[in-house]
Formats: structure tokens, C-alpha cells, sequence
């Protein structure tokens, strides 16, 4: 991963983001940014606009006021979504009697837009097989998706949302109806990626209580962002008290 | 085996429905696993009003059927998507009223005959040259088309938004897909008939999904399917004196069974 200094320590920067589903107000005024080498958790109760913003974020959805900035330009003129990993929310989008084998769900994502120079079919392979590596699935890449443990297919999802080396990952409750022992470990593999990989990680979750080791840094979301900083500041802050009794003070310490 | 050498008409017969029905196999992979899988009966029903409208204005039936089946993929799509209407409905709609249109230009056109009838229940044998090499040609583009752009049709069809946020254009992809559903099922009614052509679409891909334990399986298995069907569905016709359409598609049926029974053993 090529991290020269000459780069900018923003990867993105959300500013003053607003979005409405009809009349529902979802997000209002959001703004932050995210930094190289984040482990960002975003939290927030059910329906506090945790998704839309990420959403927002990778270009799915357009804010109905504000500017998302990607690398240091606008959302809309960014187009190297390769830079981006994404591994959405689970459960939702899985058709488990899909006849994709791992190592095709991996492919999927790295042979969809072409690469130039052309590499040969044993460079993909090695790529593929790489991404595979770094999230200890790769003696299941022959296994169909659908066979698959939950933990195990959210691994995948991350291999594919790994293998063109992004900068920044971006995972919608990865760990949903997986056991606490696995959480565990799946929490313990996107350390490595942060710290050893320099992936810069941004997570939504419930579970307050796992993140507490591995994350950073907290956003801490109900319709408007309620807390953004450090994690240690969070907990002596006791700001998601105040979120949850609806104060909606918006405060940034670093 | 020796009429096969020597009749023009089975080779021809015979070259026509193995490509075309290849790549009915090909896009029915992507159409089953998109919840699709209905398009097919129904774009060919459309299909029935293009064939009636080319015999009223005397224009070759089959590119008025390539046009009427095309623009209304899109009507189908496009109803899905603005006016909130779910797939079968919209495909329903279609289908129905393609028909009706279809019964109401072939009595203008006084054509209630063989002609019509040939394209109802297919009759692959009785195709001529310069269709055969416009069925090959075609159902070669699809095919190609398909193949370059595996990937990102395997990543749409299984995770559309991961797709999308990856950077695929899903909407411009996702009509190409429909274009190629609709020139396919055209070039499927050539060889089964408009009323059997989801047949060809939807038998050898939903036999092929029964074992395949990965997408490319899925995809070879199918096709395989598709050609012996063809294959064998051809020569039985020819001997025993069957209708061709008939017997490709009973045994492409017979193989899904076969493929079925095997995978709960």
C-alpha cells in the first residue's frame, strides 16, 4: 500500500450532509472526516441514519444537501471505487443457493473492471488467492458461498472487498447473527488490516461492548452526528448517554 | 446418422439450434438468478406481435419480431422500475396485450395460417439459409457480448449493490441484458416456437444450477444441456417423425429430472 507522506492525511471528508427519505428527515448537517489510518466505529441507535450516511459516502445514495469528498475531490467527479472496499450489511443481499464458488465471489470484484496493464491468468489467480490469505479463507475457495458459515461468508466479502487494495474499508454490522467467539477473532483480523495493511476502517455496529478494544475512533450518529472523536474521549464523555436521552449536541475532540 | 450429411435442411435445422440454443442456456443462468426467469414467456409473447405485424406490412417477420421484442423488454423494465409495478405484473401486462395486438393484426392480415402457426409451435427444420446464418450470427454477438462482461453481470446478479458501489454501471448493464433477453427469445422462436421458447431459456440453465457448485459450472453445464438437447432432440425428430420443438424440449426436461434425481442421491 503506497501511504508517501505527500498524501493527504483526509481520506474523506463529509461535510454538512443532509439527506431525507420523502418527508423523514434521516441525516441533518452531518460532518467529518475520516483520517489514514482510522479504525472508525459509527454508532447509533436503529434508524439513526447509520447506513444512508455510508451509503451517501460511496456514491449510492445523493445527499439532498451537503458534499461528500473522496480522496480530495467531490463524490461525484471520484470514480476509482477501486480505492473503496464495501462489504454491505449481511443477510440482506445473500441468495444462499447462488452457484459462486469463493474464489468467484473474490473474482467478481477484481475482474469486473478491467485492469490495465492486462495481467495474466496466474497474476489474477495470486491476487485473488492473496485477499483469500489475508482473511484465512483460502483453503474454502472452492466452496460455494451458500455452504459457508456466516463468519466465513462475511470473510469473503471481505477478501472481495480487499483485493484491488483499497484505502479505506467500509463494513455495515459485519458481525450480525455470528457467535461471540468468532467476532472475536473476525475483530482480531481487521486489526492486522489496520495496523499491518494500513486499511483505513470505518464500521457500523451495535455492539458497543467488542468494538471498545480495536476501534479508534467513534462517530456516534441519531439523525445528526451527536460525538466524533477519539475512543477513550468517548468513553469519558459518556456521550452516548447523552444520545440516547436525545441531546443532540454535536461535539469534535481529537 | 448419414441424413444428417446429406440433407441441407437437418444441417441447417441443426447448426441454427445448437447456437441458439446455447445462448437461450447462457442468459438463463443470469435470468433465473435474477428472479427473472418469466421474462423469457413473456417477451415471446410480445414476440407474437412483431411476427404479426412484419406478415401485415409484409416485412420479414422476424426483425419486426427483433424490434417489437426489444423495445418491449425495455417497456417491461422501464414499468418495473418508475411506475413501482413488480416484475410478473409488468411482464404479465406485456405478454397479454403483445398477444391481443398480435391476434388483432394477424386477422387483418388475413394471415390465420401455416405461416403463423409455424411460428407459434416452431419449425426449425423448415429454416431457411439466410436465417440460419442470421440466428448463428446473432446468437454468436450474445454470447460474446455475455463473455465480456462476465464479471460484472456474475457481480450484479449476485450483489447488486456491492456491485454498484464498486463502480459498475448496473443501469446501462442491466439494459444491455435486457437487449440480448429479447434478440435471444427472438432467435428461440425460430427454433421452438413462440409458445415453447421459455423452455429453451429456462430448462437447461435450471438443470445446469441443479449441480453446478460454481458460477462457470453453471454456465458450462447449461450450455452442454442445451446442445444435446438439440442434438438428440433433432435426430429423434427426424426418425420418428416427431415435431421438432416438441421433443427438444421434452428432453431437455428428461435431463433436468435426470440432473435432479441425481443431486438428492
Amino acid at each position: 500500500m503506497d501511504l508517501s507522506a505527500n498524501e493527504s492525511k483526509t481520506l474523506i471528508d463529509v461535510k454538512d450532509i443532509s439527506f431525507s427519505y420523502g418527508p423523514i428527515k434521516v441525516l441533518q448537517d452531518v460532518t467529518f472526516p475520516i483520517q489514514r489510518g482510522d479504525f472508525l466505529a459509527i454508532i447509533g441507535p436503529n434508524g439513526s441514519g447509520k447506513t444512508t450516511l455510508i451509503k451517501i459516502i460511496l456514491g449510492l445514495l445523493k445527499p439532498s444537501k451537503g458534499k461528500v469528498w473522496i480522496l480530495g475531490k467531490p463524490a461525484e467527479e471520484f470514480d476509482d471505487w477501486r480505492k473503496i472496499g464495501y462489504v454491505p450489511q449481511k443477510a440482506t443481499h445473500i441468495d444462499p443457493f447462488f452457484p459462486a464458488s469463493a474464489r468467484e465471489v473474490v473474482a467478481m470484484e477484481f475482474l469486473a473492471r478491467n485492469k490495465f496493464p492486462r495481467l495474466t491468468k496466474r497474476e489474477e489467480d495470486l491476487c485473488i488467492e492473496k485477499a483469500l490469505k489475508q482473511v484465512g479463507m483460502e483453503h474454502f475457495k472452492n466452496w460455494r458461498i451458500g455452504g459457508l458459515s456466516g463468519g466465513q461468508q462475511q470473510r469473503v466479502f471481505i477478501a472481495r472487498a480487499i483485493v484491488n487494495e483499497p484505502h479505506i474499508l467500509f463494513l455495515d454490522e459485519p458481525t450480525t447473527g455470528v457467535d461471540s467467539e468468532t467476532q472475536e477473532h473476525f475483530y482480531d483480523m481487521l486489526d492486522t488490516l489496520n495496523k499491518k495493511e494500513g486499511i483505513t476502517i470505518v464500521l457500523i455496529t451495535h455492539d458497543t461492548g467488542i468494538v471498545n478494544k480495536h476501534v479508534t475512533q467513534v462517530a456516534c450518529l441519531n439523525q445528526r452526528l451527536v460525538y466524533h472523536g477519539t475512543h477513550a474521549e468517548f468513553c469519558r464523555a459518556g456521550a452516548f448517554k447523552d444520545m440516547l436521552a436525545g441531546h443532540h449536541l454535536i461535539s469534535h475532540r481529537h | 446418422m448419414e441424413a444428417f450429411l446429406t440433407y441441407g435442411f437437418l444441417q441447417r435445422a441443426l447448426l441454427a439450434g445448437i447456437f441458439v440454443a446455447m445462448a437461450c442456456a447462457l442468459l438463463g443462468v443470469f435470468l433465473i438468478l435474477r428472479r427473472d426467469a418469466m421474462i423469457g414467456h413473456g417477451l415471446a409473447h410480445v414476440t407474437f406481435a412483431g411476427v404479426a405485424l412484419g406478415l401485415f406490412l409484409k416485412i420479414i417477420p422476424l426483425s419486426m419480431a427483433l424490434v417489437i421484442a426489444v423495445l418491449a423488454a425495455l417497456g417491461i423494465m422501464k414499468l418495473k422500475e418508475k411506475a413501482g409495478i413488480y416484475g410478473d405484473t409488468a411482464i404479465a401486462i406485456f405478454s397479454s396485450v403483445g398477444l391481443a395486438l398480435g391476434i388483432l393484426l394477424a386477422t387483418l392480415a388475413h394471415s390465420f395460417n401455416v405461416d403463423l402457426f409455424s411460428y407459434l409451435f416452431g419449425d426449425i427444420l423448415a429454416i431457411e439459409a439466410s436465417e440460419v446464418w442470421l440466428s448463428i450470427g446473432l446468437a454468436v454477438i450474445v454470447v460474446f457480448i455475455v463473455i465480456l462482461n462476465y464479471h460484472k453481470f456474475m457481480y450484479m446478479t449476485f450483489d447488486q449493490e456491492a456491485a454498484k458501489a464498486s463502480g459498475i454501471k448496473v443501469g446501462r448493464l442491466d439494459i444491455l441484458l435486457t437487449i440480448l433477453t429479447a434478440v435471444t427469445i427472438v432467435l428461440g422462436m425460430k427454433v421452438v416456437g413462440i409458445l415453447l421458447v421459455s423452455a429453451l431459456v429456462v430448462i437447461p440453465a435450471a438443470a445446469g444450477l441443479q449441480l453446478a457448485s460454481n458460477f462457470k459450472q453453471a454456465i458450462i453445464l447449461s450450455s452442454i444441456i442445451a446442445f444435446v438437447s438439440v442434438l438428440l432432440g433433432l435426430i429423434l425428430a427426424f426418425y420418428l417423425d416427431f415435431p421438432a420443438s416438441g421433443t427438444i424440449v421434452i428432453l431437455s426436461f428428461l435431463l433436468f429430472g435426470l440432473f435432479f434425481i441425481f443431486k438428492r442421491r
